[in-house]
């Protein structure tokens, strides 16, 4: 067992860990925050991402002791006070049907949005091709990253 | 009582956001694997190495004594109990249809099939201990091509041999006579490649016991039909079983299966008296969730040198795999009525050959038969416009059923109660910049560009909405089709609307709050509706085969009508009126002729729930239950324009537009039906250039992770133009089903368009899915064979 401190959309825990444990399965089965989900075991659906010291990572290719001293934003940490402009623009675009690639999308969206504030489609389509989706044929994700880069969500 | 509000504005059409995203978009909802239950033990599965062997010992003992472990089991361990997986459609009187055990006891058919589970205190320990299992294995020799499968001395899948089952549709016309007096007949050869429906969410089961009855969540498409088989076909009585199927992380027909697992999780947890815990992983469940698609179609299309059709012949091999799942042997036959197409002919025959493999067994993946007759019948619609030297549209046009024709009956016996393709194809043209972009591609094939434009079209249309339960009856389809849903009035006027249609992505809780809105007159945000809970929602028929709104969303309206009934009661009490005087208008009722005199529907409600003065006999309540069972499919249609570019130089495929205008009547939420449109068309699209599911000589699967079976991401997908015509459906609310339309349409529209580019340097195919590698390779191909500019190479 390995001793670590990770900080979780802003609550500090302590914990010991398995050293094989993955980030998402701390995140999941140890903290109870069900809100990143699994979509696969080879990092490439990015279901799981959530944020590690601001910058997006596959939670299921981190290893929780890898976490320790960071600070991790999960989708259940995204809102404060009110949606994010992303949660917001992915409502009212229709970005999301069965919703279950929506946490990762949304957190690998809000990293390419803090890199690019004003992607062009092209860029937003290269920079979501680390997450998955099989519902909505990417379209209105484009249109919601594209919203919220208009409503500064990057700045 | 005065009207206290003018009538709300329509809801029908209106571009709703969605009531579910809330609990989606801030990671709330409950996925089946988020489940904890006090006391819950994780399950992992020993799955077979080999394509076929003989099972010749299975022990256990060494898992069952690793710390952790709870227990161990082996098929037999639960050879009295674990039955048979069902397969619900025998389509012929004399299909084979072998024991289909959820553990393998004596022989493994496919890679993955389950030989032995491991319970444990959480999923790593469970895990783990399955290298403790010893299993012992005779190999036998795989099945893996359907085209040799039924040679003579070819290894047998089952002692009964690899015939599954052929299934002849009953010939339409003349067809010897349609194609010996044909000026041109075509035939090809089309490979409809093994598909993976990759739902992002793997499947999750949690099963509990409390004394005799149990509670099984599943990520499943089909609550009510899962609770009916585990109830007919495992022994446990119905009114005992509660399936739950909470969000679901898509489905495409995947999670419409009784599955190994869930059965499974149901045994173990009753055995050791314990909740229990399945969730595959990815590798998993490429593995072992059904598979889709996967046949060789023959078909050969007659015609008269103006272009008119004659007959249309179909022979299909299909692979059922190594067992008939739950409608797996149905997929391809509900492909037979759908050939013709939207085609006028004389004759029509179909002959289907379901043959089983060493492989994971297919079954329903969104389209359903419909997107192998759809691909094939508008390949050949091409095919044939080359060989006549005609434009493809043109010859579509002269074949097709016209506007004022409607209703058709089709040679293959449906009746097509509206449609309008000359309208879809005229907008479809004018969006898709038709005549330029032929123009271009002209001039690029004039220069002899390395990069070719190719113009794809697919002028579709589908059956859906499943349905009619007599039709699915007379189909030897082993349930109705009908669907259910009741209305409750609450006391303060709001609204619980109870669907047993099961979404699981396709935003019922939104569009039906817009039906239930325009239908009693009540705010859409008063409307709250439930589904996906054999409690909660006690019948249904769940979502499949694009049904919900043309038979859930028919059974809705018919649910508030009585509602309405009820209300119209009580509110003439009210107002000291008699019912017959009483007139509706959504929201309301008032005496006709005397507007001034009227009450809301939620004052009816208060007054019901207050039962004070409620007309002798009437009941205190204002709830009711309905059920819609159609008479008809629903038939929408549309045409899919794809332009793509070829680099002849490396075989790269690039969509640059993709227009698509379809026909599915009223629209409900613009919003949502664009959404399954685009969906759909990916889905097509990732058929036509990216997926595959590859096994190898030995039956071993290798396309087993998101890296091998490639699930197109943003950056592989072109935007879509999608727009509607609307001829509305034979239905009260003139609706017609969406949520399979984009699939059926869009892969051929891309084949075509990657054939039609290459055309001139003499491909005349490309074998899905049409890889840089397969189209490079084609292009080869066709310069050895000394191409022509008519196309006439191999």
């Amino acid at each position: 067992m390995t001793h670590i401190n990770v900080t979780v959309d802003g609550v500090s825990y302590v914990d010991d860990v398995e050293p094989r444990l993955l980030l998402v399965h701390y995140l999941r089965d140890v903290l109870g925050k069900t809100g990143t989900p699994i979509g696969c075991d080879t990092s490439n659906c990015g279901a799981c991402t959530v944020l590690m010291d601001s910058v997006s990572v596959k939670s299921c290719s981190v290893l929780a002791v890898q976490a320790d001293g960071t600070e991790i934003t999960t989708i259940e940490g995204l809102a404060n006070g009110e949606w994010h402009p992303l949660q917001k623009a992915f409502n009212a675009e229709h970005a999301l049907q069965c919703g279950y690639c929506t946490p990762g999308m949304i957190l690998a969206s809000t990293d390419l949005l803090k890199d690019n504030p004003s992607p062009t489609d092209e860029e937003i389509r290269e920079g979501l091709e680390g997450n998955l989706c099989r519902c909505t044929g990417y379209e209105n994700i484009v249109r919601a990253v594209r919203r919220a880069a208009q409503a500064g969500a990057g700045q | 009582m005065t009207a206290t509000a003018e009538s709300p504005a329509a809801e029908l059409g209106r571009a709703r956001t969605r009531k579910e995203d809330a609990r989606l978009v801030t990671g709330q909802t409950t996925w089946t694997d988020n489940l904890v239950l006090p006391g819950m033990l994780h399950m992992a599965f020993l799955r077979s190495p080999y394509a076929h062997a003989k099972i010749t010992s299975v022990d256990v003992s060494a898992a069952r004594d690793q710390p952790g472990v709870v227990a161990a089991f082996s098929g037999a361990d639960f050879a009295d109990e674990q039955g048979s997986l069902p397969c619900a459609w025998p389509v012929t009187p004399d299909i084979i249809i072998p024991a289909h055990p959820p553990m393998a006891t004596e022989e493994v058919r496919y890679v993955g099939e389950a030989v032995a589970v491991v319970v444990a205190r959480d999923r790593y320990t469970a895990a783990d201990a399955l290298a403790s299992i010893d299993v012992s294995y005779e190999p036998l020799e795989p099945v893996l091509d359907i085209r040799t499968a039924l040679d003579d001395g070819a290894p047998k899948v089952h002692e009964t041999g690899n015939k599954s089952y052929e299934f002849v549709f009953p010939t339409a016309g003349d067809i010897d006579a349609a194609f010996s007096g044909a000026a041109v007949v075509v035939e090809r050869d089309y490979r409809q490649q093994r598909l993976i429906p990759s739902a992002m969410e793997p499947r999750a089961v949690v099963a509990s016991w409390i004394g005799d009855d149990v509670t099984l969540w599943s990520a499943t498409q089909i609550p009510h039909v899962l609770r009916f088989a585990i109830a007919a076909f495992f022994g446990i009585p119905e009114q005992s079983i509660r399936v739950i199927a909470p969000d679901v992380g898509g489905g495409f027909g995947s999670k419409l299966q009784v599955t190994a697992e869930e059965v499974l999780a149901i045994l173990v947890s009753r055995r050791l008296g314990k909740p229990v815990k399945w969730t595959e992983s990815r590798s998993e469940g490429n593995m072992t969730v059904h598979h889709g698609r996967d046949q060789w179609q023959r078909i050969a299309i007659a015609a008269d040198r103006d272009g008119r059709i004659r007959g249309l012949k179909v022979d299909l091999l299909a692979d059922m795999g190594a067992y008939l799942m739950l409608v797996t042997p149905g997929v391809p036959i509900l492909g037979a009525f759908m050939y013709p197409a939207i085609y006028k002919m004389d004759a029509y025959s179909f002959r289907c050959t379901g043959i089983f493999t060493t492989k994971m067994p297919t079954d329903a993946y969104r389209g359903a038969g419909r997107p192998e007759a759809t691909f094939a019948i508008e390949r050949i619609m091409d095919e044939l416009a080359v060989e006549l030297g005609m434009e493809p549209l043109e010859l579509r046009e002269r074949n097709w059923i016209k506007h004022a024709e409607f209703p058709y009956t089709t040679i293959a016996g449906l009746t097509y109660d509206s449609g309008n393709y000359e309208a879809a194809t005229a907008r479809a043209k004018e969006l898709f910049g038709y005549d330029a972009l032929r123009a271009e591609q002209a001039d690029r094939n004039a220069r002899g560009d390395t990069v070719r434009l190719g113009i794809g079209i697919s002028t579709y249309t589908e059956m859906c909405g499943l349905a009619p339960s007599r039709v699915l009856g007379s189909l030897s389809y082993g349930a109705g089709g009908w669907e259910h849903a009741s209305i409750r009035m609450l006391p303060t006027g709001k609204v619980e609307v109870v669907t047993g249609s099961s979404a699981h992505g396709q935003g019922h809780e939104t569009a039906w709050s817009q039906i239930v809105a325009d239908q009693l007159g009540v705010p859409f945000e008063d409307i709250r509706v439930l589904h996906g809970d054999t409690q909660v929602a006690p019948k249904g028929m769940d979502t499949y085969g694009s049904r919900s709104l043309t038979v859930g969303g028919m059974a809705v309206v018919g649910a508030c009508d009585k509602v309405i009934e009820k209300a119209k009661v009580i509110a003439a009490a009210m107002i000291e009126a008699s019912p017959d005087d009483m007139e509706w208008t959504p929201g309301h009722f008032s005496v006709r002729g005397d507007p001034e005199k009227s009450v809301a529907i939620q004052e009816v409600a208060l007054a019901t729930f207050a039962a004070h003065n409620l007309p002798d006999g009437v009941e205190p309540s204002l709830d009711s239950d309905a059920t819609y069972d159609p008479e008809n499919f629903s038939f929408p249609h549309g045409t899919h324009l794809c332009a793509a570019e070829v680099d002849t130089e490396t075989g790269m495929v690039t969509i640059r537009s993709y227009v698509a205008v379809d026909d599915i009547g009223k629209v409900v939420n613009p919003l949502i039906v664009d959404g399954q449109v685009h969906g759909g068309i990916a889905q097509g699209i990732g058929q036509a250039l990216y997926e595959e599911a590859v096994y190898d000589d030995a039956g071993n699967l290798l396309t087993t992770t998101l890296a091998d079976y490639l699930v197109p991401s943003a950056a592989d997908l072109p935007s879509y133009i999608t727009d509607r015509t609307e001829s509305p459906a034979d239905n009260r609310l003139g609706v017609k089903g969406v949520g399979e339309a984009g699939t059926i349409a869009s892969t051929p529209a891309v084949v075509n368009a990657i054939v039609d580019a290459l055309r001139p340097l003499g491909v005349r195919d490309v074998t899905m899915p049409c890889t840089p590698e397969r189209v490079w390779r084609a292009l080869q191909t066709a310069a050895g064979n000394g191409a022509d500019s008519k196309g006439g190479a191999a």
